[in-house]
């Protein structure tokens, strides 16, 4: 039952034999060897394995690889260009909003898809953004400032 | 400071335990300059469980290893969780050797290069490590003087080190860097060292604040966890579990799991696992396999626990005596008594439990997430019979511990399943086996029965805690009369948990503070005194003091009999050598029982704070995590079934939950270094508590206050 699935993986075009059924997740991880979306909770409710599919932030734990099939996934390892940090990135260490880190791929990926939407957010846009991805060691109040700095370089062009 | 040993010559196989493994360093890690401890010097013997007790070696181990480019690592058994101490323990490095904090490379958990730990956990890391480990790198700096001295012909102490290069202070062209003396070199050196408190005033690095050191790594995705190693022809597993605990497997069929493509059942005993270097393939063949137990459970649940607990048979042990409870009775006006109880807590790190192993030759090599790489080796030395040298956990960056991760037993699977497979076995606990083998916070109960004098001072304070353990349990106020008492689980007798249970960040801490600070606020306010003058009224702790005044001033503290109306609550205590004072206010809404937390000011006294950003960070972070034990964290479970098994039931907190923080930290640079992973996520539960009493008059005795508690508590004023 093995399909050719061929999408745009962090603005490569791939494509390979695997079955269509497999989790996005685990694809990312053992085959194309992505490690930085993280498993956490394989249900979709913690948001480590973030990452966007045509821009969206989607679960990856929660969609098969089919799923992906014809559009481009982002997967943290994307966000870094030619060497450069994301302003995403950059912000979340300027601010040291991060402990464990295990969470910050799945954070960072859904600020940059509610970023592609909301180039501009309040505060309160934020935290509603960023409200179902879980921090255990607790530096939400920096990821929002790291989120808000982001936007305004982005917005200037930066 | 005291002038320590130092050897050159090879210690004997007697006194090294494992003189092969000593050898091996060189071979492993290249030429260099190595500074060997005896770690087992620096440990509290006392304080180690007993199984952990016989990894006591006596061995040398690495410590540093100065390398002909210049740059020190430093093998520390500690682990990276995202504590920080990978940035605050090079700080330290950086400053005793008089070398740029660049050039300090940390080289953590590793069973076979570091020297042996305990664990990472009790906020040990920079008060009991640390200290020791400055001490022998300052010895390991007049190694190097010694060195350079016979290199530049002059005698040492007309030498000094900036930067990693030993000067000349007569002739300052008269230089060789630590990367000269070192190149060429395969030179052992072995110290006994003994901790001495070091001068603040030559610090550089320590005492100044800087961000994690590894945060380019984790926002990238290039930071490496345990579950992202890879190894050639590497299998997923996943391992049969029962239904509850103390249930028995008594038949299993497992063919519907062999006809899934690409696995492979592997069975020793009731230890049945799923293999195939497909993840997916592992999940699906897993829930293939059928199974029928037999139940031996306990008759507790999370709604009769309290009763339960109460009604336990337990060892009962008086901890502390002062004075007379009887006179303190007399003396009292008034008596107050109350009863608390707190549930069962899961840790919830992001990163489940998870272990590569691989055996190469009769050697296993396990990568684990655990706070406790040598429990580990010694788990896996039982379970598999091998000996310490055929034995070697790694551990790479920790996705998060709180004491969960103390544990190991993924660790020990992975190796028993690569002896079973011959193949690299890579273990990832789903979050559903995360719920059910956590090593839960101890539910508990503490009753106290105190009583106020007609001015406020407190004459009278008998404590008795159920099961949740005496961490914290101190008095902490000035009262004459004063008695606190134990009741611990007998397991002989009565089992008490259902389950296992374990350190969960200061351990029990949380609970002995809301019990007192709770029973401190009643007390306020039925003497019509306002809660932070009652307080000061009955301490004579200077330290506690002085974090009062600091947070009240942060916070913008008025001060006002309870309830006010105002919702502000107030809270204080101390855990891992540190003090913490707190204060919340909080808003109230009484048709729905929902509670936000508005603001937090929390003042510690650390003694010296080796990096003033981490430790500030860790503040933050225990305020965060504080707010689920106080708002929702409460594990379900119905005997050895546990209920909750994921994040859809068991909430954790989250981004709207946070509260405006301010955290101030003492400047105490002339004192020894205490904790700061751990203390002040122990006040937040009762100054939240506090707070909803001033706002509404409703006083809240179990944690977590639900909305269907404070509603509850609301019905009661």
């Amino acid at each position: 039952m093995e399909e050719t699935i061929s999408f745009k993986l962090n603005g490569k075009k791939t494509g390979f034999t695997t079955d269509p059924n497999q989790t996005l997740l685990w694809v990312l991880r053992n085959h194309f060897g992505l490690t930085g979306t993280k498993y956490g909770c394989g249900i979709g409710f913690c948001g480590a394995c973030t990452v966007l599919i045509n821009n969206e932030p989607v679960r990856s734990c929660m969609v098969p690889v089919s799923e992906a099939s014809g559009k481009s996934v982002v997967t943290i390892e994307g966000l870094t260009k030619k060497g450069k940090l994301h302003p995403l990135q950059k912000s979340f260490i300027d601010h040291d909003a991060l402990q464990c880190g295990f969470c910050t791929p799945g954070i960072i990926m859904t600020a940059a898809g509610l970023l592609k939407k909301n180039p501009s957010p309040t505060p309160e846009e934020i935290i509603s953004g960023l409200e179902d991805n879980l921090c255990r060691c607790g530096a939400h109040n920096r990821i929002i400032d790291a989120v808000q700095t982001a936007a305004k370089e982005m917005k200037g062009g930066k | 400071m005291k002038k320590n040993q130092i050897r050159t010559a090879v210690p004997s196989p007697e006194q090294t335990g494992t003189g092969i493994k000593r050898r091996s360093f060189v071979k492993l890690l290249g030429g260099g300059i190595f500074i060997f401890f005896q770690p087992w010097s620096i440990l509290d013997l006392s304080a180690i469980p007993a199984d952990q007790a016989r990894s006591l070696t006596k061995d040398y181990n690495a410590f540093l290893r100065i390398a002909e480019d210049g740059t020190v690592t430093c093998y520390s058994g500690k682990i990276e969780m995202g504590q920080g101490i990978i940035t605050s323990l090079a700080q330290m490095m950086a400053d005793e050797l008089n070398v740029s904090l660049e050039k300090v490379k940390m080289i953590l958990g590793d069973t076979d290069l570091c020297p042996y730990d305990q664990g990472t956990w009790g906020s040990l890391t920079t008060r009991s490590f640390g200290p020791n480990a400055r001490a022998a790198a300052a010895e390991a700096k007049a190694v190097l003087i010694e060195l350079a001295s016979a290199q530049l012909g002059v005698p040492a102490s007309q030498l000094e080190v900036r930067e990693g290069v030993v000067i000349d202070t007569k002739n300052p062209q008269n230089t060789v860097s630590y990367g000269q003396l070192a190149k060429g070199q395969k030179l052992e050196k072995y110290l006994d060292v003994k901790p001495a408190v070091e001068d603040h005033t030559k610090f550089t690095y320590v005492g100044k604040p800087y961000k994690h050191s590894d945060a380019k790594l984790k926002v990238t995705g290039e930071a490496k966890y345990a579950g992202d190693m890879k190894l050639p022809g590497m299998v997923f597993a996943r391992i049969l579990r029962p239904p509850s605990h103390g249930a028995k497997l008594t038949s299993v069929d497992v063919s519907g799991a062999e006809k899934v493509e690409g696995v492979k059942v592997v069975r020793d005993g009731d230890f049945i696992a799923v293999v195939s270097e497909n993840r997916d393939r592992v999940d699906e063949a897993i829930a293939k396999i059928k199974a029928d137990y037999s139940f031996d459970e306990l008759n507790v649940n999370d709604r009769n626990l309290k009763e339960w607990m109460l009604n336990a048979e337990s060892r009962v042990n008086v901890v502390k005596t002062d004075g007379d409870l009887i006179i303190g009775r007399q003396q009292s006006a008034k008596i107050f008594e109350h009863t608390y109880n707190d549930p069962y807590l899961a840790h919830c790190a992001i990163e489940t439990h998870t272990a590569l192993a691989v055996f190469e030759g009769d050697k296993v090599t396990v990568w684990a997430s655990t706070q406790s790489p040598f429990g580990l080796q010694d788990g896996i030395i039982r379970e598999l019979g091998l000996t310490r040298e055929k034995v070697r956990v790694i551990t790479p960056f920790v996705g998060g511990g709180f004491g969960g991760k103390a544990a190991y037993q993924q660790g020990v699977e992975a190796a028993r399943l690569a002896k079973l497979t011959g193949k690299p076995v890579m273990v990832v606990w789903t979050r559903d086996e995360v719920f059910f083998y956590d090593t839960f916070h101890p539910a508990g109960v503490v009753k106290i029965n105190s009583g106020i004098d007609n001015s406020g001072k407190i004459t009278m304070w008998d404590y008795h805690v159920y099961f949740s353990g005496t961490r914290g349990a101190e008095t902490t106020y000035d009262v004459p009369n004063a008695k606190t008492t134990s009741y611990s689980e007998n397991p002989k007798v009565f089992r008490v948990h259902p389950f296992g249970t374990g350190p969960w960040r200061a351990p029990n801490n949380n609970m002995n503070t809301f019990a007192r600070e709770t029973q401190a606020d009643i007390m306020a306010s039925a003497a019509g005194i306002d809660p932070l003058e009652f307080r000061l009224k009955n301490l004579k702790d200077e330290k506690m003091i002085a974090c009062w005044k600091s947070v009240a001033e942060t916070f913008g503290y008025t001060a006002g009999k309870t309830p006010s109306g105002r919702g502000i609550g107030i809270a204080c205590g101390t855990d891992a050598g540190t003090w913490v004072a707190t204060m919340a206010e909080v808003k109230v809404d009484k048709s729905t029982g929902k509670v936000k937390v508005v603001r937090v000011a929390c003042t510690q006294d650390m003694g010296l704070c080796v990096n003033p950003q981490g430790a500030l960070i860790q503040m933050e972070g225990c305020i965060a995590m504080a707010l689920g034990y106080t708002f929702t964290e409460e594990l379900k479970f119905e005997g050895g079934k546990i209920l909750d098994r994921n994040f859809d039931s068991y909430q954790i907190p989250r981004f709207s939950w946070m509260p405006k923080t301010d955290c101030v930290i003492l400047d105490r640079k002339d004192q020894a270094p205490q904790g700061g992973g751990e203390p002040a996520i122990i006040t937040v539960g009762a100054a939240v508590g506090n707070a909803i009493f001033d706002a509404t008059g409703a006083r809240l005795f179990r944690m977590p206050f639900t909305r269907e508690r404070v509603l509850e508590a609301l019905k009661r004023v």
